[in-house]
């Protein structure tokens, strides 16, 4: 929900992820380590906050592959595994919180990430 | 329904080819996305939470049935299967890739259907009522208006780079259908003492963060002077609107800061110097733009026709379904035929694919070829004939769009939302949908009334929540889902702008509380034939409080 | 950053100088619009081209009365976005009848070219030296005008009522 200007204004504390949208087709992606992006939550760059201007500056600095980058925030489950940090990055993972028309059946990223998070409503 | 001509056609073409450049430079590096940004826009190409969303324009709501087929292709080419119509006639598909969006704009050019001004700071679509051209109390149709604006205001070298968006909306009859007194600019035809029709134009009319109403700037404005005076309106706010904060940018605000009559000073010393320029209307160019709307050859009917009547005895749905969606025609033995996109548990707006196919052939049976949308999402089939409705309802019902909850509780206004937009703070759509399942009742539903939720994901109000009977208003407080409600709040010539409840409600209680204001009107009402929006006048909003947040 | 007029890159004759730096004689000099509303009556006794960039938030009214005596105006657009310098430019051709050099200056990119035209500039300041070599392409991108503006390409009403030309044609170039 924090949109990315308001979340450029306040402080993200804990652990954090950078974020865009891929130049061609829109697709949410995730920087690497290794300066790339990838479409998968679970390979991006996890950092603690402090580290993540770093990460923001050169992403920012790739625009021919990737559109509007922000630092959103991630929770490490119990497992170690990425989660989307907030409604907003679970949405941008998920996609829609509803059956999207004609399709017939439950988005099926959703159903994976509502299961996997703590607390999902 | 107007009709292209090779020059209107060839526009269009152009601005395919030039968009296809503009995506292969940016494509490649050779625009940086500050720069291409806005150019994006001006072809309503936007970037939302998980993809790039296309606005296709529908002027004044009108689209043929070849138009709506095109529409049902690129659905299905080009994104998932389904597409959704705005609170500004127009239609967003949210799925489109970049890379793909000349493509989908040269299907669409086949049709004469394109994304130009559908976003950016520019003239907007131009709005109108989605009965103009059939319903019984309109003075003329403003659709002719509407186009002569459109192609005026499209590409003009001067108005392209104005300090913020810019909508115009039309109505042309006194009950007000197009919600003229929240537009940039509003215009009402009508007619003077002398009996000639022109314009009434009111400035400063709007929504989102700081919500007004529009002022009356010019009583009467004639015909001839309908572009050079609108011409002076745009350069003064092009000239004068702030560009420092985009949140003070829009024209209301200059109107605010000026004054309505300052402000009309200044429009009128810019207008004195115009008047009599090229853009003095010439009747000869109305009238051959009107030519070029083509009317449907009526036939002579008779209004309650023997198959219509025995239907209305012998089937309660029908009967329901007849009271709730159909209008009165202008046209004896005809009837404007409204489909509901809002069906239980749906999210509001949208059609599938194969739905716009299915209304496409539909309009070409019964009417005419022609459809329009409505600014409050659903559909219309403007010209059916009373003896069709009864076959007419049943293909409807067959394809989910029979819903009979037109302009009722469950006939509800939203944004897309944080499911979508990236602006957003919080969902409207699932909102929505629990809302018209608890509401699913057609007989509960009735017994209500007419009755107008509107839902908006964020304070920039795309679902007009300021002028709903309830408006709903999705705001974020530590990371969770809250909602303002207001009372009161109404779109037509008695614009309002509606009043808070109380304290902002949860995601999990929303409907909760809404069923609860219905309830306090139910009981609070004079008598079932008193509106939600007439008791609210009445009584304010005090009453409701108490009864709502009593339990809380 | 490349000067274009007539379609071409070409040198730019006009020298800009600084408000504290003295105007030289035999040589045509653009000074900011300050120094021309406070040394007009001086600076227009030049025997030399003078030329005047107009900041894009001053009614260009105010120099209304000295047109006869400036040949170049260079209007500003401090982003491309910022849109008011064509409204400007429109009065000082259309109304105030301006025949000099009307200059665009700022960011002036590619993709505003034929909207620049279209309002009266005829030469530009290109930010981009690709931009400057692809101008004359990207002025043919479009050939229906809805609009009339002082440039005097037909639009599309006259082209439908089977009118001439408007015989008001106040552009001073071919473009």
């Amino acid at each position: 929900m924090t949109s990315p200007h308001e979340q450029k204004k306040r402080r993200i504390n804990g652990t954090v992820v950078v974020t865009a949208n891929r130049l061609g087709d829109g697709a949410v992606v995730y920087r690497t380590m290794d300066d790339d992006w990838t479409t998968d939550i679970a390979s991006a760059a996890v950092v603690a906050a402090p580290a993540a201007a770093a990460l923001l500056q050169r992403a920012e600095a790739d625009g021919i592959r990737a559109v509007g980058p922000y630092i959103a925030p991630v929770e490490l489950a119990h497992d170690q595994r990425v989660l989307p940090g907030n409604l907003r990055e679970r949405i941008r993972v998920a996609g829609p919180t509803f059956v999207l028309p004609g399709t017939g059946q439950e988005c099926a990223r959703y159903a994976e990430a509502t299961l996997a998070l703590p607390g999902a409503a | 329904m107007y009709r292209y001509d090779e020059l209107d056609q060839a526009l269009v073409d152009q601005r395919v080819a030039e968009f296809r450049d503009q995506v292969r430079r940016r494509l490649v590096g050779e625009l940086t996305e500050d720069e291409f940004k806005l150019l994006r826009l001006l072809n309503g190409v936007y970037l939302q939470l998980h993809a790039y969303m296309l606005r296709v324009a529908i002027p004044y709501g009108t689209l043929s049935s070849e138009q709506l087929r095109m529409l049902g292709h690129v659905a299905r080419r080009y994104d998932r299967g389904y597409g959704h119509f705005t609170t500004r006639q127009n239609i967003q598909f949210n799925w489109i890739k970049l890379e793909e969006m000349p493509d989908t704009l040269a299907d669409l050019a086949k049709v004469g259907l394109h994304g130009m001004q559908t976003s950016g700071n520019c003239v907007r679509n131009i709005t109108t009522d989605q009965w103009a051209g059939v319903a019984a109390d309109e003075i003329e149709d403003p659709r002719i208006w509407a186009e002569v604006l459109r192609q005026h205001c499209t590409l003009h070298p001067e108005f392209t780079f104005l300090p913020r968006k810019f909508k115009i909306a039309i109505s042309a009859a006194a009950h007000d259908r197009a919600a003229v007194k929240v537009h940039d600019i509003g215009l009402r035809l009508i007619r003077n003492g002398a009996g000639d029709v022109g314009f009434e134009v009111l400035v400063g009319g709007g929504l989102g963060r700081t919500p007004f109403i529009g002022k009356t700037i010019k009583p009467f404005l004639a015909k001839r002077d309908f572009l050079s005076y609108i011409e002076a309106i745009l350069r003064v706010y092009n000239q004068y609107g702030r560009r420092d904060n985009i949140y003070k940018a829009r024209i209301k605000i200059l109107v605010h800061e000026l004054g309505a009559e300052k402000f009309a000073d200044e429009v009128e010393k810019e207008w004195n110097e115009i008047r009599e320029g090229d853009l003095r209307l010439d009747p000869a160019v109305v009238e051959e733009v009107s030519a070029r709307f083509v009317y449907p050859a009526y036939e002579n009917l008779g209004d309650n026709p023997p198959e219509l009547a025995r239907a209305r005895k012998e089937d309660r749905s029908f009967a329901a379904w007849l009271d709730n969606s159909v209008a009165n025609h202008k046209q004896p033995g005809y009837a404007i035929v409204t489909l509901s996109l809002k069906p239980t548990g749906g999210p509001p707006g949208d059609a599938t694919a194969q739905q716009m196919d299915a209304i496409a052939e539909l309009a070409d049976r019964y009417s005419f070829g022609e459809i329009r949308v409505g600014h409050e999402q659903n559909l219309v089939l403007p010209h059916v004939a009373q003896r069709d409705l009864p076959q007419l309802w049943q293909r409807l019902e067959a394809l989910e769009l029979a819903t009979p909850n037109v302009g009722l509780v469950s006939d509800i206004i939203a944004c897309p939302g944080l499911d979508y937009c990236s602006l957003a703070n919080a969902r409207s759509i699932p909102v929505a949908q629990e809302l018209t399942q608890r509401f699913r009742d057609h007989a509960l539903a009735r017994t209500i009334g007419r009755l107008h939720i509107n839902i908006s994901g964020c304070i920039n109000a795309c679902g007009h929540h300021h002028v709903g009977h309830i408006g709903i208003l999705g705001v974020e407080k530590n990371g969770e889902e809250f909602y303002q409600i207001t009372l009161g709040g109404r779109a037509d010539e008695n614009a309002e702008l509606g009043t808070l409840l109380g304290p902002a409600v949860r995601y999990g209680e929303v409907a909760d509380v809404i069923e609860d204001v219905v309830a306090a009107y139910v009981e609070l009402r004079e008598r079932p034939e008193e509106l939600f929006i007439d008791t609210v006048k009445r009584l304010g909003v005090e009453p409701f409080k108490e009864r709502v947040y009593a339990a809380r | 950053m490349p000067l274009v007029k007539s379609g071409r890159i070409v040198k730019d004759s006009f020298v800009r100088i600084a408000d504290d730096a003295p105007v030289p004689d035999g040589v045509p000099a653009i000074v900011t619009g300050d120094r021309f509303i406070a040394e007009a009556a001086a600076l227009t006794q030049r025997r030399a081209a003078l030329g005047v960039v107009w900041p894009n938030n001053r009614p260009v009214a105010q120099l209304a009365s000295y047109l006869d005596s400036i040949a170049l105006i260079g209007l500003v657009f401090p982003l491309f976005r910022d849109g008011r310098a064509y409204s400007q430019a429109r009065i000082l051709r259309e109304r105030y009848g301006f025949r000099g050099e009307l200059r665009a200056t700022g960011q002036v990119l590619r993709d505003q070219f034929l909207f620049m035209l279209r309002a009266g500039f005829d030469s530009f300041e290109v930010t981009k030296e690709s931009d400057a070599a692809a101008f004359v392409e990207s002025t043919k991108r479009f050939d229906v005008f809805y609009q009339p503006t002082g440039d005097g390409r037909t639009t599309v009403a006259s082209r439908r009522l089977g009118r001439a030309v408007p015989a008001r044609n106040i552009s001073s170039r071919n473009c």
